[in-house]
């Protein structure tokens, strides 16, 4: 119990900025952007000093907070938790500073911003599954203001639906996560993640599948799995750029860490052996999640395609890729989990590259229908040449992280499907034939998207539009060399992620 | 120091207020409502020196009158309440003034400080009073009491179709409880709960259809008060139309201490085994149609009174949850007070919020807090505050509210309870979110007065609103209160 704790301290950190911005006076994009760069030293600093040879949780300590249900506000990390929170870090930094001026409410948008980069911080650094439920679910509201206040679009509907699904999918969640707090034998209660993990595997506990399908769509909804993913495009597409880069980029992925440090290693044998039979069919609970991601992968990929303007398109498309992440924790072995993991950072990084562009290229022509534009290339080349390089990166290219990403969850997929007699392939292996393909719709969309907006015709009004300038583009650029680094050296990650990731 | 003084003492206090009211002649009466407030703390002080112990069972008012933990906690909660209350009148006294016929300025606002004190009194006994007799009679205490201040603004029509409502609707109660009781006392020959928990099982199993429609009648009396479906009707009309001051009381102090007599009185004969099943059912039900009823009625109201109205009988929804989920450990018990602690908090800082905006406003519709955010930031933060801790957002008081109440309901196997419960949590989300957006989203009208805050006021918000973190982030606070 100590309040020196680089974590703990980590998570007050974006707090106590912005209560300084909301009570300060005219300096909040300075205060905001210190810290965000304070976060990511942080970060870097623990990563550095994480023990990879010893593993598991360091850097720990614990608040009691009440005897009642044995709470405690815990923090501690380990590979993954380090990952994260290093992505949470470099996309708050590049979220920070690419901000353009804010006409109105200046100290208020930039305290809603340092909020939701808390609550994924907190959410990634706590080991008490309550307290990590708490800090995602304290995003939403910021989240709720900056789409109300400076979205574009129809945002309040924007706002109301994302809000209004997320709150109720993350309640669902609660209650999944109150259900397996209540599933342990009254004498290990515990909220703990260290404390349900051990407990999981050792075999001593089998949790009820009720909790299984409520954790399920409780995280499915927060990640857009499908059918509960109609509230992302819109609040991604209505979102201030920030707000989205945020949300897509990190905040998604609260509910995937969640998959990964509570459904896999708790629930093994329900993905994949539980079967649920109703009017004399019988069908197992992995063939429905497989039939869900399929809907992520192939339905939401064309949806994707049909998209006419930008940040709808790139909304639709980070559905879509949720698609890969959740076949590698169906598939359920060391490779697509590991992959899955590579994935949450690659995509996390990719998106928010994405939305930046998007947020600037909106700025400066007040549209994003493919229609109207074209030709940008001219006028923007450096622009056009970073929405190249984050669109490339997002379809999967070798170079950039999602490639290893993709590779391993596939194979490990592929690999996890049973030889069935002859030359049949077994539900798992069809999903990955099917995501193999979706790499192609992604490119369909994505290059569509791209010759549409950089090439062909420059309309006359735009001929002498500014490029993107200094700030923004080395905030773009961080995120980009942060995926290629990932990308050539996917080991430096796996070095870290694979010993976290625990297996039945 | 024997806990039976604490009541004397405020009920002095009430007579001495009424005198003094009565006898000096400042024409600013609000000096009534500083010294109600200081008599008040210094009670609230002296709870703390309250030695249960001098108690014995032999004492001749111990069959009716128990100072236990729970006791000593609600009256601290009663006495927070009505000082909450007086201080919030103090910003009201200009509108009360107005409505009120009365000889020149400050001309009968007086009582308007002393009633709650009164009501304090009641609400004081209500919660230690542990046989029928003693329940009845401080029900009804707080419930004449609260008749005059429901239609204390004659001048407003409103306000007298409030109190009329409220008078007819508070005498049929009465009327219920009465006879429930007679029912109750014709089958055990008891009256004092303890005596007729030990009398249940020796009960002849031909009157226990008898005994339950002595309980369900008493539950009726009790629905009104804690504003359980379908009971619920005059609380919406009876809000809008009573001085804000008087509706946030109604809303807190008179729910709790209905809740705590509620559990006294359920408490023995969810004990008794045969009947047992059939209350959990009646208190389910009864929980499930509040819960559905409170949230889903609150959805399109425009009105910011009536929907507080509608949150707080959805608010009853998951207090009754738990009370229906009660099995005899001391988890349910606790979760409840925890509930009603949050509650106290939250509902309070929303209601003062809205009098003072109102007052300067001249309405309590949800588009007279557009813009809010521009022209008041604090009142606006402080607003948010409470309605993120009535939606029930982490790291306030309400969302560990839900979550205790919740997690007692999932142990007890009320799983369609909970499922009800989690639609209604998200319809909250909606309609506590509307006020945000209100505040937050919509542009200010140009011509809108700045709202003016006293100083006593200000401070009190503050602390509300700071202590709905400290007690979302450390509910031990609470707990250790209950000791």
């Amino acid at each position: 119990m100590s309040l020196l704790n680089p974590l703990f301290l980590l998570t007050l950190l974006p707090v106590v900025a912005a209560l300084l911005i909301m009570v300060g006076g005219s300096s909040a994009r300075l205060l905001a952007r210190t810290a965000s760069i304070g976060m990511l030293l942080v970060t870097g600093s623990l990563a550095c000093r994480y023990d990879v040879a010893a593993g598991g949780f360091q850097f720990f300590t614990q608040f009691p907070v009440s005897d009642f249900l044995g709470l405690n506000l815990s923090f501690g990390a380990d590979g993954l938790s380090l990952a994260m929170l290093l992505l949470s870090a470099i996309v708050t930094v590049a979220a920070v500073w690419v901000i353009p001026p804010v006409k109105s409410r200046e100290n208020l948008f930039y305290a809603c911003v340092m909020l939701i980069s808390a609550g994924v911080v907190g959410a990634f650094a706590s080991t008490d599954v309550l307290f990590f439920y708490a800090f995602h679910e304290m995003a939403l509201i910021p989240t709720f203001l900056l789409i109300g206040i400076w979205g574009s679009g129809d945002r309040q509907a924007a706002a109301w639906k994302a809000t209004i699904y997320l709150g109720l999918g993350s309640f669902v969640l609660l209650l999944g996560i109150v259900g397996l707090y209540l599933s342990m034998a009254s004498a290990d209660r515990t909220f703990d993640l260290q404390a349900m993990q051990h407990l999981a595997q050792t075999g001593s506990w089998h949790p009820p599948h009720w909790v299984y399908w409520t954790l399920l769509i409780g995280f499915g909804t927060l990640i857009s799995l499908f059918p509960f993913h109609s509230w992302a495009p819109q609040a991604y597409a209505s979102a201030p750029t920030p707000a989205s880069m945020l949300h897509a980029g990190v905040l998604k992925k609260f509910g995937l860490y969640g998959m990964l440090r509570l459904v896999t290693p708790i629930f093994p044998d329900t993905i994949l052996h539980a079967k649920l039979a109703f009017w004399g069919i019988e069908i197992s609970y992995l063939n429905i999640f497989l039939i869900l991601i399929v809907g992520n992968l192939l339905y939401i990929g064309l949806v994707t395609i049909a998209q006419k303007r930008l940040d709808w398109m790139l909304g639709y498309s980070s559905v879509m890729h949720m698609g890969y992440i959740f076949l590698g924790i169906a598939a359920l072995n060391l490779l697509s989990l590991s992959g899955a993991a590579i994935l949450m950072l690659a995509h996390g990084l990719s998106i928010a590259a994405l939305f930046a562009l998007n947020g600037i290229l909106r700025e400066r022509t007040g549209t994003l229908d493919f229609s109207e534009l074209g030709g940008l290339a001219k006028p923007m080349p450096r622009l056009g040449l970073l929405f190249g390089f984050a669109a490339l990166a997002s379809i999967g290219l070798p170079g950039f992280a999602n490639f290893p990403g993709e590779l391993m969850v596939f194979f490990g997929a592929f690999h996890a499907g049973a030889k069935l007699p002859g030359a049949g392939l077994d539900a798992l292996q069809i999903t990955t034939v099917i995501g193999v393909w979706g790499v192609v719709i992604s490119a369909v969309y994505m290059l569509r998207a791209y010759r549409n907006i950089f090439f062909g015709t420059l309309p006359a009004r735009w001929s002498s539009l500014a490029d993107i300038a200094t700030v923004p583009r080395c905030a773009v650029i961080l995120l980009l060399a942060v995926l290629l680094l990932a990308g050539f050296c996917p080991q430096i990650v796996l070095t870290y992620i694979t010993p976290s990731l625990l297996l039945p | 120091m024997n806990p039976i003084y604490l009541e004397v003492f405020v009920v002095a206090l009430g007579i001495v207020l009424l005198m003094v009211e009565a006898f000096v002649t400042a024409t600013d009466k609000r000096y009534v409502a500083y010294l109600g407030i200081a008599g008040l703390a210094a009670v609230f002080a002296a709870t703390f020196w309250v030695d249960p112990k001098v108690f014995s069972s032999a004492a001749p008012y111990a069959s009716f009158y128990t100072a236990d933990a729970w006791a000593m906690f609600f009256k601290r909660f009663s006495l927070l309440a009505t000082i909450l209350v007086l201080v919030m009148s103090i910003d009201y006294a200009p509108i009360v003034e107005r409505f009120v016929p009365g000889a020149g300025k400050g001309g009968g606002v007086g009582e308007f400080f002393a009633l709650p004190v009164l009501t304090c009194a009641g609400l004081m006994w209500m919660v230690s009073a542990i046989d029928f007799i003693s329940i009845f009679v401080s029900l009804e205490l707080v419930t004449i009491s609260f008749y005059v201040l429901v239609a204390y603004l004659r001048r407003s029509h409103a306000t007298l179709e409030a109190g009329t409502k409220y008078l007819i609707l508070g005498a049929l109660s009465t009327g219920f409880i009465v006879f429930g009781i007679t029912w109750i006392f014709g089958v055990t020959g008891e009256t004092n709960l303890y005596d007729i928990a030990a009398a249940l099982p020796k009960l002849d199993p031909g009157l226990h259809t008898a005994l339950l429609f002595g309980f369900g009648l008493v539950l009726v009396a009790l629905g009104f008060k804690i504003a359980a479906f379908p009971f619920q009707f005059w609380v919406p009309d009876v809000y809008q139309g009573a001085a804000t001051p008087v509706s946030a009381f109604l809303s807190v102090a008179s729910k709790a201490a209905g809740f705590v007599v509620l559990l006294r009185v359920v408490e023995p004969f969810l004990g008794f085994e045969p009947l047992r099943d059939k209350i959990v059912a009646i208190l389910g039900v009864l929980a499930g149609a509040t819960l559905l009823y409170g949230n889903l009625a609150a959805l399109p109201q425009t009105n910011f009174k009536r929907l507080l109205a509608y949150s707080s009988v959805g608010h009853a929804g998951y207090l009754l949850m738990a009370v229906a989920s009660l099995d005899g450990s001391h988890d349910g018990g606790l979760a409840i007070v925890f509930y009603l602690s949050a509650y106290l908090l939250m509902t309070f800082l929303a209601f003062m919020v809205m009098a003072l905006v109102s007052r300067s406003v001249g309405g309590d519709d949800l588009s007279h807090f557009a813009g809010l955010a521009r022209r008041s930031p604090w009142l606006a933060g402080a607003m948010l505050i409470a309605m993120l801790s009535l939606a029930g957002i982490p790291f306030t008081a309400g969302f560990l509210g839900k979550l205790f109440v919740f997690g007692v309901a999932i142990e007890a196997g009320h799983y369609w309870l909970v499922t009800l419960g989690a639609l209604t949590v998200g319809c909250g989300f909606y309609f506590y979110l509307r006020v945000v957006r209100e505040m937050y989203w919509r542009p200010s009208p140009d011509n809108a007065p700045l709202v003016t805050v006293s100083v006593i006021g200000g401070l009190s918000m503050a602390v509300l609103a700071v202590l709905i973190f400290v007690v979302g982030i450390c509910p031990q606070s609470v707990f250790a209160l209950l000791r």
